[in-house]
């Protein structure tokens, strides 16, 4: 977080945008333009470098003031009955604001991410697991199980930084490092060892996935299994990779649950977590959930400390009443269960809010353009970018501060939502 | 703006004042001397109440990962105590892992003003200033774990000296924003990484060759020679194993005479006797701490219900993990800083293990001599959750009826607790030094726990009924900083405390290595580890407070 004089260079800038939160970029910022110098990738240089449009909020399409537009958003909130803060892409701060103005708006919460994050949320409810994070991954795995995700799309930078990495702490060969891929296979080359070790990969279709899982956790438990293949998999196979899930020392196991979007896939990855921990009777082994993209992981952390629950949680009695299927801010809307949507999204231009004839107020970052002009609209800017802040990485456990790169004026998220609660009568 | 505090019966046992009655004035949030002419702006009837400074929690885990893990695991605890939006409060929930705004009001209206996160993680401290930020009206701080991360460790094994790792103490208090130093299971959540299951005093990591004791002596030293007032606070090797007496007496003896912290002592006081091979510990131990004057210790006391157990002893917590209730738990290794495992559980009267654990605490309790050295927690929510405090105090202040409730438990276990014979009840005066005087003293806080002038006005007023958990559990008024915030047993105001922490002094180029070593194996920078002052402050509603180390504090 160095900043050189003339060229407003910044080092060691940590990335919102991914899950793995990189924090070791080079930025370059010359007046209002961001170019990421070093060890940017293609999500973070579309987070850094999309260029700001709007300067000026708008109402149904008028420009006006940030006064007129926060004004005009508290109104819709006094008059709404049933109203959905969703979206819920932002820094800490943003989302603290977000969670007040939901409890005195009496409205729901949710995030763009929600269906993703409820496939680890409802494991972790339900049984829990064992998990590990991003820099014990680096040190110690010496067997890494990618099952159902092909990682390297969302999260370009994990093989470099935490299983190709040139040294371990604990004197490991890292070239003796093990990959296998269950169900997908990768798109790329991110898992290959820089020697030109290839990942093994055992595919299955999505949808065959859950037998396959249920298969492997049996054959882990010593199980004997009749059938010879599975969802296309030859079981002897699944049996080698058991054994070497028992073999290892330190085996991660990992899953982007973003990518998998098949029915139920909270089952499986339920299965995985089981597993995980019957491995630790004898040996270590670890889940290590991939999430967390545009702040995603920050909703259900400031949400569960501030409420006591993930989103998808209801104010509407006064109270929070959480139901991950009730609260469903997609379901609501599209059941017309919702009369006013805000929808918060500071990070990504291209995620606007799912399109309905709903009144909708758009915290959005500069940038955005909409099929459907939304009622409101208040350009913000990024934190991290525009203004300090912090973010949760995917693993949970590390939340990074975000500097302010460049005084565009833009306000934040924080004060935008700030300002409309305090807009709203007691 | 002068606010007289008039007749009432004060335990400040900083000054020792054992219930005289005396008047009490406050100005812009500190008690001051009585004003030579006399004029006041407001005055507080207080005849014929009893007045402490604002009690604190010197261990609660209120802030942080793992709490916020036991939060989000935890839906249908919460749903049985869901708290609605007033005009002051925001809405929350409440019980085992409370929100973070419903546990600060719940504080207040029992009279607490502090309240101590004992367990951050280096890695996870932002997280866990975060949460203590939203935490409204109690002061908060927390002591930072240190023992198994594999920095110190590797300091060890390449056996640096102390003024090395002393340095190193110092840096990561500062950053991390603490008042304090933490060691859980001392270098045994790491040596689970290397798949050891237990961790005996003498017993070595199997990569570093480096044993608790050796880790405990380390970082004793480092805090007492840092002038770090608040002593090296250690949750011990087995924690929960019957047997487990021995290895904590052996800690306890075997520091040399360093100040040293025993939390949640309750948990590490078992013997193996009896037809259970689970017995009662605490008379070994009380005896111990009696005669090492160094020593302090609290509780941990166990109550009946359903609870969590959030611990940074994820090889314990992993132990524990087929006693869950309901069935599911949560273990984490963590940035090769530390880990930790949640695990929800109930404790119940009809279990001999359980009651047993009950009778162990409240013995402690009862045979340790000195209210100085001994502090009422529960370990929040470990043992039970912290709402439960007016109950225990209850337990304690109040012979028949601990002897009423012990004749309800499993019968074995009261055939094994010779818990009904000990007669002490203790005092306001005891009780004010446990939850104030001592606690303050303790964790270092100079301007907290007592009514002298210059003090903070953290005031807790109460109405004397013999009954006292009702009696502590609704006081007549709250002041905080001067600010009366509770009314009746009701919150009439919302005000946000202060973050106390300490500063020792360390070498900037502790920062070489350090840097290299974050380069090397971390996926975080040095850079960015670091929280600097500003996120305290953050947007305004939060503030830091310095507070002084100890003479002769060396760096
Ligand atoms: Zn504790």
């Amino acid at each position: 977080m160095t900043e050189s004089s003339e060229a407003k260079i910044w080092h060691e800038i940590a990335s919102p945008f991914c899950g793995i939160a990189s924090d070791d970029l080079t930025i370059k910022v010359e007046g209002n333009t961001v170019t990421v110098e070093e060890n940017g990738d293609a999500v973070t240089k579309k987070g850094f470098e999309t260029p700001i449009t709007d300067l000026q909020p708008r109402i149904n399409g008028e420009q006006v003031s940030l006064e007129q537009a926060v004004n005009h958003a508290a109104e819709l909130l006094t008059q709404s009955k049933q109203p959905v803060i969703g979206g819920l892409a932002t820094d800490v701060n943003g989302l603290r604001a977000a969670m007040a103005l939901a409890d005195k708006s009496r409205a729901t919460v949710d995030s763009m991410d929600s269906d993703s994050a409820f496939r680890n949320i409802l494991v972790l409810q339900d049984t829990g697991w064992m998990v590990t994070t991003l820099t014990e991954v680096r040190n110690r795995v010496d067997l890494l199980v990618v099952v159902g995700s092909d990682i390297e799309v969302d999260y370009p930078r994990f093989f470099e930084r935490m299983v190709w990495n040139k040294e371990s702490m604990f004197d490991q060969d890292i070239a003796s490092r093990q990959v296998v891929y269950l169900g997908k296979a990768p798109s790329g080359d991110a898992s290959t060892s820089p020697a030109g070790k290839k990942a093994q990969v055992l595919t299955c279709d999505d949808a065959d996935l859950p037998e396959v899982v249920s298969v492997l956790r049996a054959l882990v438990n010593g199980k004997q299994i009749q059938a010879e293949q599975v969802g296309g998999i030859a079981v002897a196979d699944l049996a080698k990779l058991a054994e070497q899930l028992k073999q290892a020392a330190y085996s991660v196991i990992t899953w982007a649950s973003g990518s998998m979007t098949f029915d139920h896939a909270e089952t499986s990855i339920q299965v995985l977590c089981e597993m995980i921990k019957e491995l630790n009777a004898e040996t270590r082994s670890n889940g290590l959930p991939l999430g967390g993209k545009d702040g995603s992981t920050s909703v259900y952390n400031v949400s569960s400390w501030q409420s006591g629950f993930p989103m998808r949680t209801s104010f509407n009695r006064g109270f929070p009443d959480y139901d991950p299927y009730l609260s469903d801010s997609k379901k609501m809307l599209a059941n017309g269960e919702v009369d006013v949507l805000v929808w918060v999204s500071s990070f990504n231009v291209s995620r606007t809010p799912p399109e309905s004839t709903t009144p909708t107020v758009v915290i959005g970052r500069s940038g955005m353009t909409f099929n459907q002009e939304p009622e409101v609209f208040i350009p913000v800017g990024v934190p991290g970018i525009d203004h300090a802040g912090r973010t949760f990485r995917g693993d949970s456990s590390v939340a990074v501060p975000l500097r302010k790169l460049r005084d565009s004026g833009l306000p934040s998220t924080f004060d935008v939502l700030s300002a409309i609660e305090l807009a709203m009568p007691n | 703006m002068i606010t007289k505090l008039t007749g009432g019966r004060i335990y400040d046992p900083a000054h020792g004042i054992d219930g005289e009655i005396h008047d009490i004035y406050v100005r812009d949030g500190r008690i001051v001397d009585a004003p030579v002419d006399g004029k006041i702006n407001d005055e507080v009837d207080l005849r014929g109440k009893v007045v402490m400074a604002g009690a604190i929690d010197m261990h609660t885990h209120i802030g942080g990962g793992k709490i916020n893990i036991a939060r989000t695991m935890l839906p249908e605890d919460h749903a049985a105590d869901v708290v609605a939006r007033t005009e002051l409060m925001r809405s929350g929930c409440g019980h085992a892992a409370p929100s973070t705004l419903t546990a600060g009001y719940r504080y207040a209206e029992m009279g607490y003003t502090a309240g101590f996160e004992p367990a951050i993680l280096p890695i996870n401290a932002r997280q866990a200033h975060m949460e203590m930020g939203d935490t409204p009206i109690i002061d908060k701080g927390g002591y930072a774990m240190l023992g198994s991360d594999d920095y110190l460790l590797r300091m060890m094994a390449a056996n640096n000296d102390q003024e090395a790792i002393n340095n190193y103490v110092a840096w990561i208090i500062n950053h991390t924003q603490a008042i304090g130093i933490k060691v859980v299971n001392p270098g045994g959540i790491n040596a689970f990484k290397f798949n050891q299951r237990k961790l005996d005093l003498d017993e070595k990591n199997k990569y570093y060759n480096v044993s608790p004791r050796e880790i405990l002596m380390r970082l004793a030293r480092a805090v007492k020679e840092l002038g770090v007032p608040h002593p090296l606070h250690v949750h011990g090797c087995n924690l929960g194993v019957p047997g487990n007496l021995g290895t904590t007496l052996d800690t306890m003896e075997g520091i040399e005479g360093l100040p040293m912290h025993m939390t949640h002592i309750q948990f590490h006081s078992y013997g193996t006797e009896g037809d259970f091979k689970f017995s009662s510990g605490a008379a070994e131990i009380a005896e111990s701490i009696n005669r090492n004057k160094n020593i302090t210790v609290d509780v941990g006391q166990i109550l009946f219900g359903q609870t969590v157990t959030a611990s940074g002893d994820t090889m314990r917590q992993f132990a524990g993990s087929p006693h869950a209730h309901p069935n599911k738990y949560v273990c984490m290794d963590i940035e090769c800083d530390a880990g930790c495992g949640v695990v929800p559980f109930k404790y119940k009267d009809q279990s001999y293990v359980n009651a047993l654990q009950w009778m162990i605490g409240l013995e402690t309790f009862l045979m340790v001599d000195d209210p100085w050295r001994i502090f009422l927690t529960t370990d929040h929510p470990n043992g039970a959750p912290f709402t439960s405090y007016p109950h225990l105090i209850k337990l304690l202040m109040d012979k028949s009826f601990r002897n009423d409730t012990l004749s309800t438990l499993h019968p074995e276990a009261q055939k094994a607790s010779h818990l009904a014979t000990l007669d002490r009840e203790y005092t306001l005066y005891d009780i004010a030094i446990m939850t104030r005087a001592g606690a303050a003293k303790l964790v270092g806080l100079a301007d907290r726990g007592h009514l002298g002038v210059g003090g903070a006005a953290d005031i807790t007023v109460y109405t004397d009924n013999p009954d006292r958990e009702k009696m502590f559990s609704k006081p007549d008024y709250v002041f905080k900083d001067g600010t009366m915030v509770v009314k009746d047993g009701d919150l009439i105001n919302v005000t946000w405390g202060t973050t106390h922490v300490v500063k020792p002094e360390y070498d900037s180029s502790v920062e070489v290595e350090l840097k290299k070593y974050f380069d090397r194996y971390h996926t975080q920078k040095m850079g960015n580890f670091k929280m600097s002052d500003d996120e305290i402050v953050d947007d305004g509603r939060g503030s830091l407070t310095v507070q002084p180390l100890h003479k002769g504090g060396k760096v």
